[in-house]
């Protein structure tokens, strides 16, 4: 019996280990831009701290169960009485708190890092993109170009784009996992969430958060280009799009999936976002007209 | 007609039509069953009556098991859909509905009965008591939980089952957004229960606190018993967050309150941070007894002491206090900035210090012994590296910043099966091999026993090592399918075939329950593990009330048995007396009753009905207040009658 069980057990590992080997790497451990750089890097130092913990215990634990196997062991053998000894407990809790010590200096300097903007870019204007989710889409309004997309961004590569966040509905997260973590977005509140990409190209984003039926094909894509193209872009959508009218965005908050559309404009004119003071942010403003906007939209 | 289309089920399928038959048809099986064999008046008069901990025990182990199988087919549904891609065998609805109902089955109506048996049956055996400090209020309380548990589970069939998850996070849990009445079930069953498991923590601190035996001071308790004293602490701290959110959330559905709606000043995170506050420490309360559980195994099987008693209680003690602390890391992504994802971060990883010591604690326990590997053994010893690597997972989730790639993903449904099965999962079924022979007077067979334990984990390992991959690889939980270009088909494929393992060796224990009552020796003894804890020294099966003579602890240790069998310690002093007893009473039951009436009525909004089930529970409290019961006495000469027969049977 248990010699096949340790068999499985070889298959398994064989079989995780092709696995892992025949595929491209990880999404969460493929970042293209500084703050999924400092999460994955997180991750993988993690992973050897706690993989070293790990063995750690294995080794105590394989060594006490053979050493003291009772089938090893004279029939007359008694155990003895043993209360604990201050240097082994010592031991026991010292080398956890100076792991959680210094895990707690990483993890304070890697929330500053991610919460604002990368050091690389801190000294250039941020692109500030407003990105919403209805029931299951997700809004890009680019207040500054005038612009907005449903269901694709294009952002400049090497450089901070600042991505305000909010829902029509439910909780949602927003997620590009190869250039950072996820942020929620809430119908009461806008967050921000600093995002970059220190390479071209095409990055899968989703709603992280369970948000009802259609939530499993809630994605996204993200572009990055040379600031070039990206302006190129932005003029090609003023003389192509068409504009995007209240009656237009009503519809397109409608539940349901949609593919990709462009217009000129942004629903931030007619609708704004609910960017007031809900007591945790820096903002001063108390002014709640946003607050119908709101109501307005979400009484469907 | 409209008023019957409510209770219709809103997103009907085969699925249910088929379960829906199944479970009319048991449902008669087991009425005329009972009525066959004349069965109902020794059902009234000896369990749904009763005040005896040892059987309400066994009440809430049966219900238990029962959730363990309803919640097991969930899972195994939502394993199938996902093992291919683009898979058409579950909509997203019914996806949506199991994944809720799985997680509010095993977390509340598994996982905390279970415990909940561990303290009925063992605590006051542990501490050398007759009974639980209320018993009528135990009773009271194993219905209204068991009247919640089916309410919650009727939401399967009439009317339909919540779909917002179990932590049904608002606006979406509102009625704009979940509109069958699925919501109000998890908001009122929900709450019924939390009224029981409310009772069940003020009883056992109670219990502990005035119940033990003399010479039994708190640093000689044993130590499932602190881990009951701490849990049960954790539970009267916890559980009245829980009341309050929910009925606010009822407010919000039934009454059109704006707690946590869109607009007009609600918050949703509100929620959020409510649900949390209490379902962090409700993680601890579960884990902790498993602790308990699996220190009385492992000294058991190695011969030896536990090492490090005090560090064992104080970080327990440590353990309940920061629970309280952490609750944010459930949502660093909330948008509350680095200072605060800061505090939570180190306090929800200085918890891992106190975690640490036990783990420790255990593996210096086997130091010196003289280890057998029974099938208990055998469970604890799989927990202490399967366990390690949820925690360290879980210390992972405790970084802020990395969280925001892990947060919502099968990472994280990874890490908390990873420490659920192997901590809670695995110590109730240790526990329950353990005491079976104290429950039922004989053993499980240790063949299959060991076998089963070596399926599971070997499952275990195959569905949710897998899960951790794919959530680094993007994969988000709660979604009910994926593309085939995601490439995550193969690993959920592996995930799918563990769970199909997992499932088989659920089987087994079945059978093994089954084998061992047909072949099974019954002349066991009251002791046949050669154990060490006040629990084994009463006979097998416990008389009703528990020990003839009250044990006098002054002069052991926490493994007073041991001591009594070892040095020679007297342990019963006394001589047999009369006894006092509580009356059985049918009064808790019928409250618990009008409760699930109130329940289904507020759900679907029937209101007379509703004011119906709650002055039937006001009368029932009014009855209850003029009631005359003292109780009864055993005479001394029938508990001596009863002892030698004991002795003529041979068991000590
Ligand atoms: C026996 C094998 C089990 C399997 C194969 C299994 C599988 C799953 C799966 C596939 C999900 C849904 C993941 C998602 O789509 O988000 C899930 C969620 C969950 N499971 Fe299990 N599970 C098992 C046992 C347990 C146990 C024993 C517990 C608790 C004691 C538990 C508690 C939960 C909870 C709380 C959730 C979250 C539900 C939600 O997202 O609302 N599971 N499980
Ligand atoms: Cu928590």
């Amino acid at each position: 019996m248990k010699l096949n069980i340790k068999g499985a057990f070889l298959a398994i590992l064989a079989m995780s280990a092709a696995v892992l080997v025949g595929c491209e790497p990880l999404l969460v451990l493929d970042p293209k831009g500084p703050q999924a750089e400092v999460q994955a890097n997180d991750t993988i130092m993690l992973m050897y701290i706690m993989g070293a913990i790990v063995l750690v215990v294995f080794a105590i634990l394989i060594f006490m169960l053979i050493k003291y196997r009772a089938s090893k062991q004279s029939p007359d053998y008694e155990p003895p009485h043993i209360h604990g000894h201050w240097l082994v407990e010592a031991i026991c809790i010292g080398i956890p708190v100076i792991i959680v010590i210094f895990l707690s200096v990483q993890s304070v300097k890697s929330n500053y890092l991610v919460e604002n903007a990368p050091e690389e870019y801190a000294d250039q204007e941020p692109l500030v993109i407003y990105a919403s989710s209805s029931n299951w889409k997700w809004h890009f309004s680019y207040p500054e170009q005038g612009i907005e997309t449903v269901n694709y961004a294009y952002i400049p590569a090497n450089r901070n784009v600042e991505f305000k966040l909010y829902s029509y509905g439910p909780i949602t997260s927003f997620w590009v996992p190869q250039l950072g973590g996820q942020k929620y977005a809430m119908s009461d509140m806008v967050t921000t969430l600093h995002l970059a990409a220190d390479v071209e190209g095409e990055f899968w984003g989703r709603n992280a958060n369970f948000s009802g039926a259609g939530v499993a094909e809630q994605t996204f894509e993200v572009t990055s280009m040379s600031q070039e193209k990206f302006d190129e872009w932005v003029k090609e959508v003023h003389e192509t799009a068409e504009p995007l009218s209240e009656e237009k965005f009503e519809e397109l908050l409608e539940p349901g999936h949609l593919g990709r559309s462009t217009y000129t404009g942004t629903h931030l004119e007619f609708a704004p976002a609910p960017e007031h003071n809900h007591g945790n942010s820096d903002a001063d403003d108390t002014d709640h007209s946003n607050h119908e906007g709101q109501e307005n939209h979400s009484s469907h | 007609m409209e008023f019957f289309e409510r209770f219709m089920v809103p997103h009907p399928s085969f699925l249910i039509y088929v379960s829906m038959v199944l479970i009319a048809l048991t449902s008669i099986a087991i009425v005329v069953g009972i009525t066959y064999f004349k069965k109902w008046g020794y059902l009234w008069s000896e369990w749904i009556t009763t005040v005896d901990h040892k059987k309400i025990g066994i009440m809430y182990l049966l219900t238990a098991l029962l959730m363990l199988f309803r919640g097991g087919v969930d899972a195994i549904m939502m394993r199938l859909q996902l093992a291919v891609p683009d898979n058409t065998f579950l909509d997203a609805q019914h996806y949506n509905e199991i994944f809720t109902t799985h997680g509010v089955v095993m977390i509340l109506f598994m996982a905390m009965p279970f415990i909940t048996f561990f303290f009925n049956f063992l605590v006051p055996l542990q501490i050398g008591a007759r009974d639980v400090a209320f018993p009528r209020l135990n009773n009271l309380a194993f219905w209204l939980f068991f009247m919640g548990a089916m309410l919650f589970n009727l939401s399967f069939v009439v009317g339909g089952s919540p779909d917002a998850g179990w932590t049904s996070y608002f606006p979406l849990a509102n009625n704009e957004f979940s509109t069958s009445v699925g919501t109000n079930y998890y908001m009122i069953a929900i709450q019924i229960a939390g009224i029981g498991t409310l009772m069940t923590g003020i009883n056992f601190i109670t219990t502990i606190m005035k119940m033990r035996a003399p010479g039994m001071t708190l640093f000689k308790m044993p130590m499932f018993t602190w881990s009951s004293l701490i849990a049960n602490l954790i539970i009267v701290f916890a559980f009245p967050v829980l009341t309050v959110v929910l009925a606010m959330g009822t407010m919000d559905r039934l009454f059109g309150t704006q707690f946590f709606t869109i607009g007009n000043g609600g918050m949703d995170m509100l929620w959020a941070n409510l649900f949390w506050v209490w379902g962090h420490p409700e993680v601890y309360i579960l884990i902790l007894p498993a602790f308990g559980i699996f220190s009385e195994i492992i000294t058991t099987f190695s011969r030896r002491n536990l090492y490090g008693y005090n560090s064992m209680v104080w970080s327990m003690v440590i353990i309940s206090v920061f629970s309280f602390t952490v609750w944010t890391h459930h949502f660093f992504t909330m948008g509350q900035g680095a200072m605060t994802n800061s505090i939570f971060s180190i306090t929800t990883m200085l918890i891992a210090v106190p975690t640490g010591v036990k783990i420790f604690n255990w593996l210096f326990t086997l130091y010196k012994g003289k280890i057998e590997m029974t099938t208990p053994m055998l469970y604890t010893i799989h927990f202490i590296p399967l366990f390690t690597l949820g925690g360290v997972t879980g210390v992972m989730l405790a970084m802020s910043a990395a969280d925001y790639q892990y947060h919502n993903t099968m990472f994280l449904v990874a890490h908390f099966h990873n420490v659920i099965i192997p901590g809670v999962v695995y110590a109730m079924l240790a526990g329950l091999t353990f005491y079976w022979p104290k429950l039922f007077g004989f053993m499980l067979n240790e063949k299959i026993g060991k076998a089963t334990v070596w399926v599971m984990s070997t499952g275990f390992l195959l569905a949710f090592m897998p899960m951790y991959i794919t959530g680094l690889d993007g994969q988000a939980r709660r979604m009910s399918t994926y593309s085939e270009a995601t490439g995550y088909s193969t690993l959920n494929m592996v995930s799918f075939i563990g769970a199909g393992i997992m499932a088989i060796s659920f089987i087994m224990l079945v059978w093994n329950i089954w084998y061992s009552f047909k072949n099974s020796p019954r002349d066991i003894g009251s002791d046949p593990w050669n154990a060490r804890g006040l629990e084994w020294a009463t006979h097998t099966p416990i008389p009703a009330y528990n020990f003839a003579i009250t044990p006098d602890v002054s002069e052991s240790t926490s493994e007073a048995f041991w001591d009594m069998k070892k040095n020679g310690t007297k342990l019963f002093k006394g001589k047999i007396e009369k006894i006092h007893m509580p009356n059985y009473s049918g009064l808790p039951f019928i409250m618990s009753c009008a409760f699930f009436l109130l329940g289904f009525a507020m759900i679907f909004s029937m209101w007379i009905v509703a004011i119906i089930g709650f002055i039937v529970i006001l009368g029932c409290m009014v009855y209850r207040s003029f009631e005359k019961d003292e109780g009864y006495y055993i005479p001394a000469e029938e508990v001596e009658a009863i002892e030698k027969q004991y002795e003529k049977r041979g068991a000590k």
